[in-house]
């Protein structure tokens, strides 16, 4: 284990240690507009808490959680749109930060995993069922089944 | 003495375990009646030595016998005494000889009942059971021993996570065991039928009680899980696709397809190999959540007993079983396939989709939990795949799912015509969505969510009432209502399964939709009004609990001036630990939950105050326990009864051991 994995693991053991406490949205953060508010906390809503165990920062009273979420409404005050706040935010603590994975390079492969699947199901079953609907009958006896039966029956 | 004692009889089980592994199956390779008849009391002397074990490191933490490295680090004196019994779960070890000891109750169960199977089915059906208690049984001895001793005991323990001394989570893990290792009976006898290259209508009746039972109480495992998240993480969240949430949830869907499947080949001798295939994956998907849970690869809110080695072995364990059983698959399962017809339209076609949705919308979610690990290794990004992608990429597997539903039930075996099967979901359909719009009528906010929800909850429910109508046959009412009280209680079951998965989506997007939330900085005496309640923040005083600190907010609800409720929210710092957490407090109803949380002092004076209004939070649960309720009907019908076949010669001998 390298020094860094090993110093992940503390922060997340010490993120684990303070989880637990509701706190999230403080009164002294919230926005005066609603209407900024309601941005801030929907973007929230799509961004990590770097320090927690799979929490989004509108989740977490962690205090770095805390200062993410002091940055978009900074951000949103000062004029930025929703996206040019998360990209702000994507160029300072890297794409980790986001809870919904972006529709770029391998990322396609994870978006497109399940309708995939679900065609080539479909595609599967309908050749399956075609097949059965085709109707073949249950096989003839084999010879030696056939045997069998005589066997039982005179048996 | 007794823990050594504990200790020798683990090992004597790992032992016996290897016994009924190899000798049954050797029995019945030679057609040998005295070599297969091993299993049974195998099968039976390892409940009794497990028993026994677990007996003992339960009594270690009611005691509080330091001397045990496992109660010393877990437990604590002040504990109350239910959460002293419950610690003996609640933790790595403790929890996998919980594990062990539940497989072997399964074991011993199919030894008992299994008196109608074919002997050399049942014999390879134990075998291959015995092979995963010796998995499990190596994997405790080796890496996490229960009963390993400090040589310098402390005075006192270091005290259970402070989040686990809790009701909702002291019974969810038991649930959730009973629930992945019901689904080694399945596994067992997918396994045993591909050694005998034989799967027939009886082996899908076999196989489905087990499934039942494995699913319901995978159920009520979530259930419990998901509802303690609601009052206990302080924000109302239910469901956080957290990978550890995750690795209960994809075997319920595994399972719940299997359930399916196996009617078919139960009814139609079709989807033979399918169902086999299906009944591996469950249990595989079951050894994957052991995995994610307890090697830390996937950071998750309670992964616990994070250990490398323990990793290592259980991905061992995964690979063996997954690698042995698909292995034999590919060679075996062309000789299964059989020859029923039945045309595209028809209720095994509607099920073969039932189970494509299932089965598909459990990868979305394995993926999406893998996918972290999988583009650091071979893309070197570093992402995360959370909650807002998976309600994307899964919730329309589940929409369509509940779409097709209905019209799956009322469609007749073998062939169909459309129109006519049709016809009585016309007025369902209305009625579904004339509720949806009425919704969109009454409600405030323009959302789509709630009336679409509640206009596919209506289908679904409703479409489940009509399914049981039309069993009642023709004529008028009172021969109708004769029927249903004599309808045999799968169909009730299934009727009762489909309604609580209803009842559960209305719920779901009702509190998505319309919760009502505030954050606020209040002071002792002051009121505030959220989604028509009045609510006043009264007093708040520090209090001392058995093992905690508390601060207790005493806060009134009233709503047009009648008094509603008085609660008291709390934020407690556990002594042992020093962790603090917060515990809401509810008013919970029918229609909605008043849901109340204190937080810090703020420093010109007040406190911070978080309430929420949440519309039918209640139904999301109660759903499941409705479809809980639907296993258990199905379970007790006299055709899918375990002991079927069995009963009357037990009867016959077996009241001496009562």
């Amino acid at each position: 284990m390298s020094a860094a994995r090993r110093m992940a693991a503390l922060i997340a053991l010490l993120a684990a240690l303070s989880a637990g406490v509701a706190g999230a949205v403080q009164p002294d953060e919230i926005l005066d507009d609603p209407a900024l508010e309601e941005r801030a906390r929907a973007l929230s809503r799509e961004l990590r808490c770097l320090v927690c165990r799979n929490q989004s920062i509108d989740d977490s009273d962690a205090d770095l959680a805390r200062d993410l979420r002091l940055l978009v409404r900074e951000r949103l005050v000062a004029g930025d749109s929703d996206e040019e706040a998360m990209a702000f935010i994507v160029e300072r603590y890297g794409e980790y930060v986001l809870l919904r994975p972006t529709f770029t390079g391998a990322n396609l492969l994870l978006w497109t995993a399940g309708p995939a699947m679900l065609m080539l199901g479909f595609g599967g079953a309908l050749i399956y069922l075609r097949r059965r609907a085709a109707g073949r009958g249950p096989a003839p006896l084999s010879e030696e089944e056939r045997r069998e039966l005589e066997r039982m029956l005179e048996g | 003495m007794l823990n050594e004692l504990a200790q020798f009889a683990l090992i004597l089980a790992f032992v016996v375990a290897l016994v009924q592994s190899v000798i049954p199956l050797i029995g019945a390779a030679r057609r040998n009646p005295v070599w297969m008849s091993v299993a049974e009391p195998a099968a039976l002397s390892q409940v009794i030595l497990l028993g026994f074990a677990f007996v003992v490191l339960t009594r270690a933490f009611v005691l509080s016998d330091f001397s045990l490295a496992v109660v010393a680090a877990n437990s604590h004196t002040d504990k109350p005494l239910l959460y002293k019994i419950t610690g003996t779960w609640g933790n790595h070890e403790g929890s996998l000889l919980l594990w062990a000891l539940i497989l072997s109750l399964f074991g011993a169960a199919a030894a008992l009942f299994g008196g109608n199977l074919p002997p050399t089915l049942r014999a390879r059906v134990l075998a291959v059971q015995g092979s995963i208690g010796v998995a499990f049984l190596a994997f405790m001895l080796f890496t996490s021993n229960p009963f390993l001793r400090l040589t310098q005991p402390p005075l006192n323990g270091q005290g259970l996570n402070p989040l686990l001394q809790d009701p909702g989570l002291a019974f969810h893990p038991p649930f959730l065991y009973l629930g992945y290792v019901g689904l080694s009976m399945s596994f067992s006898f997918a396994v045993a039928a591909l050694i005998e290259g034989r799967v027939d209508a009886a082996w899908g009746r076999w196989v489905r009680p087990w499934t039942l039972a494995a699913w319901l109480f995978l159920t009520v495992g979530i259930a419990l899980g998901s509802w303690w998240a609601y009052y206990e993480l302080g924000w109302g969240g239910f469901w956080f696709w957290d990978p550890v949430e995750n690795a209960s949830f994809m075997p319920w869907l595994i399972s719940a397809a299997l359930l399916h499947s196996a009617i078919v080949v139960e009814k139609r001798e079709a989807l033979k190999s399918w169902t086999v295939l299906l009944a591996i994956l469950a249990f595989g998907f079951s050894i994957m959540g052991t995995f994610i849970v307890r090697s830390g690869v996937l950071t998750s809110v309670h992964a616990f007993a994070t250990d490398p080695a323990r990793g290592v072995f259980i991905l061992g364990i995964l690979a063996f079983f997954m690698g042995g059983a698909l292995t034999l698959y590919a060679l075996r399962a062309h000789a299964l396939e059989s020859r029923a017809v039945f045309s595209v339209i028809s209720r095994e076609s509607t099920l073969v989709v039932n189970n494509i949705l299932l089965a598909v919308s459990a990868f979305v979610v394995f993926f999406g939990t893998m996918w972290p690990l999988a583009a650091e290794m071979f893309f070197g990004r570093k992402l995360t795949v959370g909650p807002p992608f998976f309600d994307a990429a899964f919730t329309p597997f589940m929409v369509m799912l509940a779409l097709l539903l209905p019209v799956g039930t009322l469609l007749p075996w073998k062939r169909a015509r459309l129109r006519r099967a049709l016809r009585p979901l016309r007025g369902v359909a209305l009625l579904a969505i004339a509720g949806g719009g009425l919704v969109w009528a009454l409600q405030t906010g323009r959302t789509a969510l709630g009336p679409l929800g509640t206009a596919l909850a209506l289908w679904v429910s409703l479409g489940a009432a009509m399914d049981l109508w039309q069993r009642t046959g023709r004529g008028d009412l009172a021969g109708r209502l004769g029927r249903l009280s004599r309808l045999p209680r799968a169909d009730l079951g299934r009727v009762l399964g489909h309604g609580g998965f209803g009842i559960t989506i209305f719920g779901i997007a009702a509190m998505l939709a319309w919760t009502v939330e505030d954050i606020r900085v209040a002071r002792v005496g002051e009121s505030f009004e959220v989604g028509g309640y009045e609510i006043t923040l009264a007093g708040v005083r520090r209090e001392r609990g058995p093992n905690y600190e508390t601060v207790m907010a005493d806060m009134v609800v009233t709503r047009d001036g009648r008094p509603v409720a008085r609660l008291n929210p709390e934020k407690r710092v556990y002594d042992a630990s020093g962790m603090p957490t917060t515990e809401a407090a509810l008013d919970s109803g029918l229609l909605r939950d008043v849901y109340l949380v204190i937080g810090d002092p703020q420093q010109g004076g007040g406190w911070a105050v978080r309430s929420y209004v949440k519309p039918f939070a209640n139904w999301i649960w109660a759903g499941a326990i409705v479809m809980a309720l639907g296993g258990v009907l199905s379970l007790s019908d006299r055709r899918y009864r375990v002991a079927a076949g069995a009963g009357r010669r037990l009867r016959a001998g077996g009241v001496a051991a009562r």
